[in-house]
């Protein structure tokens, strides 16, 4: 009797900057353990080969920019029994969601010569405004620490412990000290989701939410903070519209201080 | 008429979407497409209205391989806007943070997306099952270079440190320590490296091109140097737009970089390579030389061979930067806005990688333009295609797909990174 069925794992890509795919490449010390428990059926960045589904798993990694990638996502779902999105483009539409605030035909005209020529749609979306996603790791990248207990939980048949809590809790569990209490430096971890291990405090920078809001933020409350320190309307708007613009926390708080304007 | 097309619809091992397309009529290439599908993500445009400081990490999400290259020329060109300088210290930690990049990424493509075509598998997790130790090896030695970009980072990729003025946080010279201890293993297994990539078998195929690289008048460059190129081009980064244009061809959807008045050309490994031997380090230069390769390497199938030298060169540098390592006054100099026009041109582990910034008095960003080495490159490897497949015509069809495949993965192309520069051919949508 052969040994049993290594489950078949995917890696697919649509807009994004590879970097979350990538973190799968970085994890030098586990990446042949894991090529050992999976079979990598699809992963372009990393093999040629490429066996047809459907797939036991599915990392998804980037938004949904365009109509030909509407119509991809779905087929991927099709074939895929667990689809887990990787990434803030995949989870919230990324940088790339800024032009949902904009006008997209000035945006082709900035950067190409004969914008007529392309078409694109007009809003950067998450994986899951286009399908069923059964598992969203955030981050700008993601922690490959994060990955592994993703992969291990899928493995172990159980839900990943990821937990949902802000960098504030990360920050004080790394001893740092509080950028913005001891040094007035603006800061978005009370209202960012966990994950990164509070990297900018650590380095004497405030938090610029690249892991996207946590569960349930007061985003409200930390401006108030944020306007003490000196922020106006309009610095306001831009902090929350970066990575995850379009992450309904994040876009709410922004557009507040849009109206405000 | 025999018309044959060979296509290969998904390129893999490369980063990014994109496929390729060659006709070969009557025994003839008569044409051949590196074709982007990947869609755009309009960074010039919504970096327009930003804060200039905000910059260094919105332009590193245009590529999560390399973005410290990104980083690096905006800093750059925005310092150079606002008439800064950073001081020799943190010039210095800049290098050390590139060569981190150069490491990472040069590593990753030699034995993940490049050795494999040589060595006849379709990937490094099947090159594995036979040749564990070798990959081993070379995720050791990625991650060495990783090392170096997360301590100064913060990360491996979007490092979070990097600022206009210097960086956030500078590291004490202790935390440096056990970095080089890494350093000096990852030296000998770039030293392995080179020897080992030298045994491949290598197609002879070799090409005139225009190599266009920076040129430094002491360091083999990264962050800094004049623009040169094989042909005599010598300027400084504000003369670029006076001298490169983005022209369309016909048989292309996509815009290509070239020389005004003159063709396309190639930057990346092997034009630095060509135009900075005598800048190596001495180790560098003796790997190379026992490699089989000279001064000059006009074969882009050696350019794994030329990658796999800078990865030492990468190693050497950084272990004399750490030794040599003073820590600065204060992580970043003042930077206060202005208004003014800024350029910046640093060496992306896939060559050269332009920057321009607009700003306002206020310090928001009025305008910007971003020229990615695979924009530039791309014309070239077009050309490599239509050059020096012919030999290869009578092959099976999938072993010719394959040798054009390689020929692609030569220049290490990164899609991502070019895609918000070229125009494209999508399906209609809304």
């Amino acid at each position: 009797m052969g040994k049993p069925r290594r489950p078949k794992l995917a890696v697919w890509k649509f807009a994004s900057c590879d970097g979350c795919q990538l973190s799968l490449l970085d994890c030098e010390d586990e990446l042949l353990a894991v090529a050992g428990a999976v079979e990598i059926a699809h992963f372009a960045e990393a093999t040629r080969a490429s066996v047809k589904g459907p797939y036991d798993l599915s990392l998804v990694e980037g938004s949904i920019t365009a109509a030909h990638d509407a119509a991809r996502i779905r087929e991927v779902r099709k074939n895929s029994r667990v689809l887990v999105t990787i990434g803030a483009c995949a989870t919230a539409g990324g940088i790339q969601a800024l032009r949902n605030f904009a006008d997209v035909r000035e945006y082709l005209s900035v950067v190409y010569a004969k914008p007529h020529y392309i078409s694109a749609l007009a809003a950067s979306t998450a994986i899951s405004e286009h399908v069923a996603v059964d598992f969203e790791l955030r981050g700008c990248p993601i922690s490959k620490h994060q990955l592994l207990e993703v992969l291990s939980a899928f493995l172990a048949g159980r839900r990943p412990t990821v937990p949902p809590h802000s960098v504030c809790i990360e920050c004080k569990l790394a001893g740092n000290v509080c950028v913005m209490a001891a040094h007035g430096t603006p800061c978005l971890g009370p209202v960012t989701h966990a994950g990164c291990g509070a990297i900018c405090p650590a380095y004497n920078r405030g938090c610029y939410g690249c892991y996207g809001p946590m569960e349930t933020p007061n985003a409200p409350a930390l401006s108030r903070w944020l306007e003490e320190l000196g922020m106006d309307s309009e610095t306001l708007k831009r902090v929350y519209r970066s990575f995850n613009a379009n992450a309904p926390a994040f876009r709410q708080e922004s557009e507040r201080h849009e109206s405000e304007r | 008429m025999a018309v044959k097309t060979i296509k290969v619809d998904y390129l893999a091992r490369v980063e990014g979407e994109g496929a390729l397309k060659v006709v070969i009529r009557d025994g003839v290439v008569a044409s051949a497409e590196l074709k982007i599908f990947e869609p755009p993500r309009f960074f010039e445009a919504f970096l327009r209205g930003r804060d200039f400081s905000e910059a260094p990490d919105i332009v590193a999400r245009i590529c999560g391989i390399c973005p410290v290259a990104y980083q690096m020329s905006a800093v750059q060109a925005i310092e150079n806007a606002l008439g800064v300088d950073v001081g020799a210290p943190l010039r210095a930690l800049r290098r050390l943070i590139y060569c981190g990049e150069w490491i990472e990424s040069h590593t990753l493509h030699v034995y993940m997306l490049h050795a494999p075509d040589f060595l006849g598998y379709e990937g490094a997790v099947e090159m594995a099952r036979d040749h564990a130790d070798i990959v081993r090896r070379g995720l050791a030695l990625k991650k060495a270079g990783n090392a170096i970009i997360s301590l100064l980072g913060g990360r491996e990729i979007h490092p979070i440190n990097v600022r206009v003025g210097g960086f956030y946080r500078t590291p004490r010279r202790r935390e440096l320590q056990p970095l080089a201890e890494e350093l000096k293993w990852a030296r000998e297994a770039a030293l392995e490296t080179v020897r080992w990539a030298a045994r491949f078998d290598f197609p002879e195929r070799e090409r005139d091109y225009e190599f266009v690289a920076l040129r430094h008048e002491r360091d083999y460059p990264f962050y800094e140097g004049r623009i040169a190129s094989s042909r005599g081009l010598d300027i400084s980064a504000d003369q670029f737009d006076a001298h490169f244009e983005e022209a369309q061809v016909e048989h292309s959807t996509a815009l290509h970089a070239c020389r005004k008045g003159g063709g396309a050309y190639l930057t990346g490994p092997l034009a630095r390579y060509n135009l900075n031997f005598d800048r190596l380090s001495p180790l560098a230069k003796e790997a190379a030389r026992e490699a089989g390769l000279g001064p000059v390497c006009a074969n882009p199938y050696r350019s794994i061979l030329v990658r796999a030298v800078e990865v030492l060169y990468a190693c050497d540098e950084a272990l004399r930067l750490i030794d040599a390592y003073e820590e600065p006054e204060r992580p970043a100099v003042e930077a206060p806005p202005r208004a003014g026009v800024g350029y910046g041109a640093t060496e992306a582990p896939r060559g050269l990688l332009y920057h321009r910034y607009r700003l306002e008095p206020d310090g928001t960003i009025a305008d910007a333009r971003i020229v990615p080495p695979t924009s530039q490159n791309q014309a070239s490897i077009e050309e490599d295609l239509r050059r020096f497949i012919g030999g290869w015509l009578d092959l099976p069809e999938e072993d010719l797909r394959h040798r054009c495949e390689q020929t692609v993965r030569n220049h290490d192309p990164c899609i991502s990174c070019a895609t918000h520069f070229l125009r494209l051919e999508l399906e209609h949508a809304r």
